[in-house]
């Protein structure tokens, strides 16, 4: 079952990519703004001016255009970022380990203090401490993450600065580092002390990006784990006598996260979108930082590279979702 | 005759606060006897579930007992308190419910389900869990226990599912089962294999059960005395031969009516 | 069995008095009081600059001057005026971009919900590929596309989130065409345009309003966005995200430039909310599905 899910999928990812591809493709040429003007040296020559379009391809039409981006796609090119002047999957990939890193952290940081607040709301049940629970939820899922990011500056820069608000790491500790994964190396290596720095430019970024997570993974399963603590099975439970807090997190917990993750699950992508904005606002470097300077600098070839990563980590993110909802469901695992 | 060990006297179960309140049950008296099936009858509605709720001290949220007491072995279940009534689930009282499939976890295997019981409540260790386990569902005759026990509950069948939920409730040899509509939910074979069963297992380790059930043919097939209700109260009570061929109120007349009333008082007299 | 019965339409009145919408109401009242009452309420031209009281703290603090009550910003303009004057682009944005898309993704839904599976399949692909697509990243790349302006942000909300409507209307529309007043319109030969106007149209638009609740609030967002990264409405007209970005830039010095926008935008967010919610509490009840 779980086979044929997957393949189904795979060969939708590819078509999908396409659309996406044709569709940003043609948004950029409609640009107003020419890219070129605004790399061109004082004093070009008109000559110079067109052989920088014709390098970049700009001269041909829309078509043409797309058609050798595709081949340039197929053999691993995906063109040269005007304004960085590098080649655009080497940048991007440079730049993604820090992403998928605070993607993740913040994901994990999420789903534990959602499922934490979810299983102390629903033991706390008609009492004040769940109506506490409900508004600090609320509060949660009420600002978006870059406000979120935003007050931590507020507070963190300037009532009590003991977090660093920018940056990814002391420039000073960035050596020595063999991926671009410089959280996963460092404990792998056993470098506490980088690993602890890392983690403190991480904390104030990856906290914003993960608290409205947090706050829907905590509703919904809340509200799972109160009409799950409702079936015959919760109810069986009791009538042997084990406690509440065994029946909440055994017989009720892995019913509850079903649904909790079918539901939840189609957010966790806005999270993975969220870096856009909150890398911009810590001033880290990642992909969504560098996406923000694309979009301004109007470097095409890089904008159509950033935003097929995107996409494909969306898809790739969705289709994880599926694969564990149909795992933690023992209904659908052998189909 | 020897101590009940269930008495219930005068009980009275309310759902809802003060001049809102709904009377469920007004002033129940009955009396199990040490290993005696006994049969509560009622139709829908008549509180026969509810009394079996106050037994186990697991009202739905919002009923109350707002008078009489629940005997178990001469103990006040209100008395000794919701910890010493949780001591006693499990192990000396036990449900067997009336949906099997809703009844069991469906993200568990099976027998996962029956060694916690085994484990937590009854204190064996993994490996004697794990052979009990399969002891108990060969008991109940399921056939390929071993296999069973690695199985989740939406692939055995509506009558493998009540079995073991029966054989879990005898694990620990209880004193008292509470059976609540066990056979409602089931095609009339199963109903005759899983009412075999009960009476086997009942008879073997001597547990008392109170039998919950709208239907007295059932009743009849397995009950040695019967209380009736009717709109919460007890309207008549006494051994089941008795009652079949000369019922006493004009309810239980109408019930065995609905039921069959030869073939019920045939069955009875067979026994 | 099939129940004859057209589906109850909500008691609205009843819904409209409870306690979410009505202090998510009061809010959104103040919001709209704010931006067509600006010239009267705020205290100075919010583009006037004064470069001899730049950065100068709120009224209450050391060194404030009561002539600007919660200080200027680095260019010397006053808070509180830009704030006031801010509500007019986000009352516009939330107002306009939130029935556009509720316009298009409702009619797309509509159709797709009734008119057979073809219509329906395209609209789900369609609807996969749209999904593809990262929003925040995907407003950004619109908005620099079709150039600054109230016109682009506009756009940029409603090509992202028409598919909000699209799939809820869908599934719903889909719901009533298998009900029997819907049969007994087609017996009556109805043409099917009219059997979605006039029949099943009317008993989406509680969950529409909702809806358009809801997106009003997300088109707040999404403004705040851009214009946070510059890309919203042209020059220096008045917008909260415009404020928080000089704030962030002047927060070590002037905390109250950023701490006051971000407050605003806070506040309208939560009174969106609490509508939105209060709504959807109100009429789920009623609907009962």
């Amino acid at each position: 079952m779980i086979r044929g899910m997957l393949l189904s999928r795979l060969m939708l990812v590819l078509p999908t990519l396409f659309g996406v591809a044709v569709v940003v493709f043609v948004l950029l040429r409609v640009v107003p703004g020419d890219p070129i003007a605004m790399m061109i040296p004082p004093g070009a020559s008109a000559a110079d001016i067109d052989r920088l379009r014709a390098l970049y391809g700009l001269d041909r039409s829309i078509a043409a255009q797309f058609g050798l981006w595709l081949s340039g796609v197929a053999g691993g090119d995906f063109g040269r970022s005007i304004s960085l002047r590098q080649d655009v999957l080497g940048l991007v990939l440079g730049r993604l380990p820090a992403t998928l890193e605070l993607a993740g952290l913040a994901a994990l940081a999420a789903v534990a203090a959602g499922a934490a607040l979810a299983l102390a709301g629903a033991y706390l049940r008609s009492t004040p401490g769940e109506w506490l629970i409900d508004a600090v939820v609320a509060v949660a899922l009420g600002i978006p993450d870059f406000l979120w990011g935003l007050l931590f500056i507020l507070v963190f820069a300037v009532l009590a600065p003991v977090l660093p608000v920018s940056g990814r790491i002391d420039p000073g500790m960035a050596t020595g580092f063999s991926t671009n994964f410089y959280l996963i190396e460092s404990i792998a290596t056993g470098r506490w002390t980088v690993a602890g720095g890392l983690l403190r430019h991480a904390v104030l970024p990856a906290a914003a990006l993960a608290l409205p997570f947090a706050a829907i993974v905590a509703r919904v399963l809340k509200a799972s784990l109160a009409e799950t603590e409702q079936q015959d099975y919760a109810l069986m439970a009791r009538a042997r006598g084990f406690t509440r807090r065994r029946i909440l997190l055994v017989e009720a917990l892995p019913n509850a996260a079903i649904p909790t993750v079918a539901l939840a699950g189609v957010q966790v992508t806005f999270l993975l979108g969220g870096t856009v904005l909150v890398e911009r606002i810590f001033s880290y470097e990642g992909i969504g930082n560098m996406a923000i300077d694309a979009v301004i600098n109007r470097d095409l070839p890089l904008i159509q590279g950033l935003v097929l990563t995107f996409a494909l980590l969306f898809i790739a993110l969705n289709l994880v979702v599926d694969i564990v909802v149909a795992l933690l469901n023992p209904r659908l695992r052998r189909g | 005759m020897t101590e009940p060990i269930l008495r219930i006297e005068g009980l009275r179960v309310a759902i809802g606060r003060g001049t809102r309140a709904v009377p469920i049950l007004r002033g129940v008296d009955l009396a199990v006897a040490p290993g005696e099936v006994h049969g509560l009858v009622g139709e829908s509605g008549a509180g026969k579930s509810m009394i079996g709720r106050a037994v186990l001290g697991l009202l739905p949220g919002g009923a109350r007992i707002t008078a009489g007491t629940v005997s178990y072995g001469g103990l006040d279940m209100a008395a000794i308190g919701p910890r010493g009534r949780q001591r006693l689930l499990g192990r000396e009282i036990a449900l067997v419910p009336q949906d099997p499939t809703a009844a069991l976890n469906p993200v568990r295997r099976i027998g996962r389900q029956i060694t916690d019981v085994l484990r937590l409540r009854l204190g064996l260790g993994r490996a004697e869990a794990a052979r009990r386990a399969v002891e108990i569902l060969a008991e109940t005759a399921i056939r390929e226990p071993e296999r069973v026990v690695q199985q989740y509950p939406h692939e055995l069948s509506g009558g493998m599912r009540q079995r073991v939920l029966i054989g879990i409730a005898f694990a620990g040899r209880p004193r008292l089962i509470v059976a609540d509509e066990p056979t409602t939910a089931l095609d009339v074979t199963a109903q005759r294999e899983i009412l075999r069963l009960i009476r086997q297992l009942q008879g073997r380790y001597g547990s008392a059960v109170l039998f919950i059930t709208h239907d007295l043919g059932v009743v009849a097939k397995i009950c040695q005395r019967v209380t009736v209700l009717h709109a919460g109260r007890v309207v008549e009570e006494g051994d089941i031969a008795g009652i079949l061929q000369a019922p006493r109120h004009a309810y239980t007349g109408a019930l065995l009516a609905a039921t069959g009333r030869a073939t019920a008082r045939r069955r009875s007299r067979r026994r | 069995m099939a129940d004859l019965t057209t589906p109850a339409l909500p008691r609205r009145r009843r819904a409209a008095l409870n306690p979410r919408v009505a202090i998510g109401g009061a809010g959104l009242l103040l919001l709209l009081g704010c931006a067509v009452l600006a010239p009267l309420l705020a205290p100075h031209d919010p583009l006037e600059q004064d470069l001899f009281s730049t950065l100068l703290p709120p009224s209450w603090l050391a060194g404030g001057d009561p002539a600007f009550p919660l200080g200027t910003d680095g260019l010397g303009r006053d808070v509180l005026s830009r704030l006031i004057y801010s509500t007019r682009v986000t009352v516009v944005v939330a107002l306009v971009a939130a029935t556009l898309a509720g316009m298009i993704g409702s009619l797309l839904g509509l159709v797709a919900g009734y008119a057979g599976r073809a219509a329906d399949q395209a609209l789900s692909r369609l609807i996969d590929v749209w999904m593809a697509f990262p929003p925040v990243l995907l407003s950004i790349v619109l908005a620099a596309v079709l150039g600054a302006g109230l016109g682009s942000v506009i756009a940029a909300i409603v090509v992202i989130d028409w598919t909000r409507f699209a799939r809820v209307v869908r599934a719903e529309t889909m719901v009533q065409a298998r009900m029997d007043y819907v049969t007994v319109a087609r017996s009556l030969g109805l043409p099917g345009p009219a059997i979605l106007m006039r029949e099943i149209l009317p008993n989406l638009l509680p969950l529409i309003l909702t809806l358009l609740a809801v997106e009003m609030g997300i088109a707040v967002i999404v403004e705040a966005i851009l214009s946070f990264v510059g890309l919203s409405v042209a020059g220096d007209t008045a917008t909260w995200g415009g404020m928080i970005a000089e704030g962030r830039q002047v927060i070590r010095q002037a905390w109250w430039v950023l701490a006051f926008p971000m407050g605003c935008l806070v506040l309208t967010i939560f009174a969106f909310t609490l509508f939105g919610d209060g709504l959807r509490a109100a009429i789920d009840p009623v609907r009962r599905r």
